[in-house]
């Protein structure tokens, strides 16, 4: 599984990927409502339980499809948790934040 | 459920449906060409039952054959399993990937990493389907299987309408598809992609039926183009799959009239001037009537009229054969030398029926023999069904004519039993040769009598063969009081007839020959009857002529008495005239 896909230019503004703790990948495809709900819904939830210690790269699979085997990704959006290991998806516009926290393994689930 | 089954009276030959051939064999004749050119075709069975092979297929044959680049996107297995796999039937994926004709993508789902909040699409996988479309410019493409999309996501609602819109993206670009799909319970597919595929939908199934792994095929539907509807058995052999039409769609086989001899000139003969080119021959009898050594005689013949030839033997090793061969003036290996002959010998058990029929298809496409023998078939029918051993020898038939060879396939029969499956297709074959061998006076005859041979005359004659070390020679039977005669029987009769010849010639010799010297006994005799007539004849005469000469003396002397008695006196003669004295 490759995990050092090339630095895609994004427009978060977080620490650099060496300081971050939590680095996140957000597959999405071109500038459709969803994709940009999905990336405000992520940066909310960063700032609110992660401020400082994460990083967000972006990937526009319209603009870079060849970057879509890397992550095994199908659906789009999808969030991938590179760092920590082990690696989580999570697919849809991240609407859910209870969801997206368990999923992400920052809150434990309401079964674990 | 949205399955149409082929009505033939919406179908017409083909016409307004461009075909996509799939370079599997027989199949593109079930499909009256292919499958539908630009349009998905569903292609579904359950586990392990060539799926993935015939779609692979599919496209290693477009990219061969139609230099059509495809491309292969796989759920289920990796690339190097895939390429591993098909390497077993001859198709290099690596190479084609390399050659930009193939591209694969393989996709891995794992439901465990997933978590699902709010919308989602699949346009990740459209892009990377279409990424790899664009990669090597595919005309075709495999999805294989794309159902494990609903066992790894949540929502099926989102899988189907994605469905939907993967389809008909695919139809849109023009790519001929092979959607493969598992076997449902209750609908053709587990999870009902027939409703989205609705042009072609072929089945795949695995059975065993009498312990023989039988694979069928069957093209459920296809949307304007005629097909054909039964179940056709299929095989996974060397070069891939390979449908076998049970049936034969069409009987096309060029009949020719060109005459080709038996080897054995007197049978030749028989069958006023030889067996047709391209015809099927079927030579039954019990073991050692001689039923190889036909065969061999045939193929010998073949070989020296510089035809190619392929000799299967499933009893005997090739050295064993041309040893035996030999024997009886046969020498095959300056045949094989000279590279004319292909001899290949395997026991029996190693095949079922579907693998000897797809064994023998590669063989045929291999050594593309003129002529062919198989010896014996009822070694490889000891299994199976009647059914199904009759089905695979119709499928033989079939197959060897129309690869047009000349083929001679033999048959154990052992006296009695004439149930047996092998004799079913003798409708089927063209000549049918019986040799046998019967007893009698401590001693087996062979017999051989020609039972049918198709357009063209024929003796009906039973006759008897010797082997000889020069061959098999024919000898005119012996028809005696007794029928006909055969062996020592023949030749005691025929001993015993020259016997009575020999008498027969001697009685009237001697009957000549007693005739002969009775008329000359008799002759002589005549002869000797006639010497004694004449000898009486002759006395006769002389006692006339005495009695002439006494009467004349006596007038003389009565005359001179009575002159002196009566000197000038007439005197009576008295008493003692006429006495001496």
């Amino acid at each position: 599984m490759t995990t050092t896909q090339p630095a895609v230019p994004t427009d978060a503004d977080e620490p650099s990927p060496d300081d971050a703790r939590w680095e996140l990948r957000l597959y999405v495809a071109g500038q459709t409502p969803r994709s940009l709900r999905a990336i405000a819904n992520l940066q909310r939830i960063c700032e609110e339980q992660l401020a400082g210690e994460y990083h967000i790269e972006v990937i526009d699979l319209t603009q870079h499809p060849q970057l879509a085997k890397g992550d095994e990704i199908l659906a789009l959006p999808t969030l991938v948790r590179k760092l920590p290991p082990p690696m989580r998806k999570i697919i849809g516009d991240l609407s859910d934040s209870e969801k997206v926290l368990v999923g992400l393994q920052i809150l434990s689930g309401p079964d674990t | 459920m949205n399955v149409d089954t082929a009505d033939p009276s919406t179908a017409r030959a083909g016409e307004g449906v461009a075909k996509a051939p799939t370079g599997v064999r027989g199949l593109d004749e079930i499909l009256g060409g292919g499958l539908p050119r630009g349009r998905p075709t569903l292609l579904c069975g359950g586990a392990g039952c060539g799926k993935t092979l015939l779609a692979m297929q599919f496209l290693c044959r477009g990219a061969l054959d139609a230099g059509e680049p495809g491309v292969f996107i796989a759920f289920e297995e990796t690339q190097a399993e895939l390429t591993a796999n098909t390497a077993s039937l001859g198709y290099d994926l690596d190479q084609l990937v390399e050659d930009g004709m193939l591209a694969i993508d393989t996709i891995s789902v794992d439901r465990n990493e997933i978590v699902e909040t709010g919308e989602y699409d699949l346009e990740g996988l459209f892009i990377r389907i279409a990424g790899a479309v664009q990669s090597v410019g595919a005309k075709r493409i495999v999805i294989d299987t794309i159902e494990v999309l609903f066992g790894s996501l949540g929502d099926p609602a989102i899988v189907r309408s994605e469905l939907h819109r993967l389809f008909a993206w695919l139809k849109a670009q023009g790519l001929t598809a092979i959607i493969t799909a598992e076997r449902g319970k209750e609908g053709i597919s587990r999870h009902g992609i027939e409703e989205y595929v609705s042009d072609c939908v072929i089945l795949l199934d695995h059975r065993v039926i009498a312990e023989q792994s039988t694979r069928r095929l069957r093209v459920l539907k296809y949307r304007g183009a005629l097909h054909g509807t039964n179940e056709y058995p299929f095989l996974i052999g060397r070069h891939g799959i390979v449908v076998a039409p049970i049936t034969s769609l069409r009987l096309e086989h060029e009949a020719s009239t060109e005459r080709v001899s038996t080897g054995v000139e007197s049978l030749d003969a028989r069958l006023s001037g030889g067996l047709y080119r391209g015809s099927s021959v079927l030579i039954s009898g019990p073991s050692g009537a001689g039923k190889t050594t036909f065969a061999a005689g045939f193929v010998d013949a073949a070989c020296a009229r510089g035809e190619t030839a392929l000799f299967i033997s499933f009893e005997e090793s090739t050295s064993q054969l041309m040893r035996n061969m030999r024997s009886v003036g046969f020498d095959l290996i300056r045949w094989v030398d000279a590279g004319l002959l292909r001899f290949e010998t395997v026991r029996p058990t190693m095949h079922g029926l579907e693998e000897h029929l797809a064994w023998l298809d590669e063989l045929l496409d291999e050594v593309r023999p003129d002529v062919v023998v198989i010896d014996p078939i009822s070694s490889v029918t000891r299994t199976g069904t009647r059914a199904q051993v009759a089905g695979m020898l119709m499928r033989q038939t079939d197959l060897l004519k129309s690869s047009g060879a000349t083929s001679v396939v033999t048959a154990l029969i052992n006296p009695g039993t004439t149930e047996r499956a092998e004799l079913e297709i003798t409708s089927l074959i063209d000549t049918w040769l019986i040799v046998d061998s019967t007893e009698a006076n401590g001693e087996r005859d062979r017999l051989l009598s020609v039972v049918k041979s198709r357009g063209m005359a024929h003796s009906n004659q039973f006759c008897e063969f010797v082997l000889t070390d020069h061959g098999i020679e024919l000898l005119d039977p012996y028809l005696g009081n007794a029928g006909v005669l055969t062996g020592s029987a023949r030749l005691n009769q025929q001993l015993a007839d020259v016997e009575d010849a020999r008498r027969d010639t001697e009685v009237l010799e001697r009957n000549e020959r007693d005739l002969e010297h009775q008329r000359g006994a008799i002759a002589a005799r005549m002869e000797e009857l006639h010497a004694e007539l004449r000898v009486q004849e002759e006395r006769l005469e002389q006692v006339r002529a005495d009695h002439q000469l006494r009467q004349e003396r006596t007038a003389r002397q009565r005359t001179l008495l009575s002159d002196l008695r009566w000197a000038g006196e007439e005197r009576p003669t008295t008493a003692d005239a006429g006495s001496p004295s």
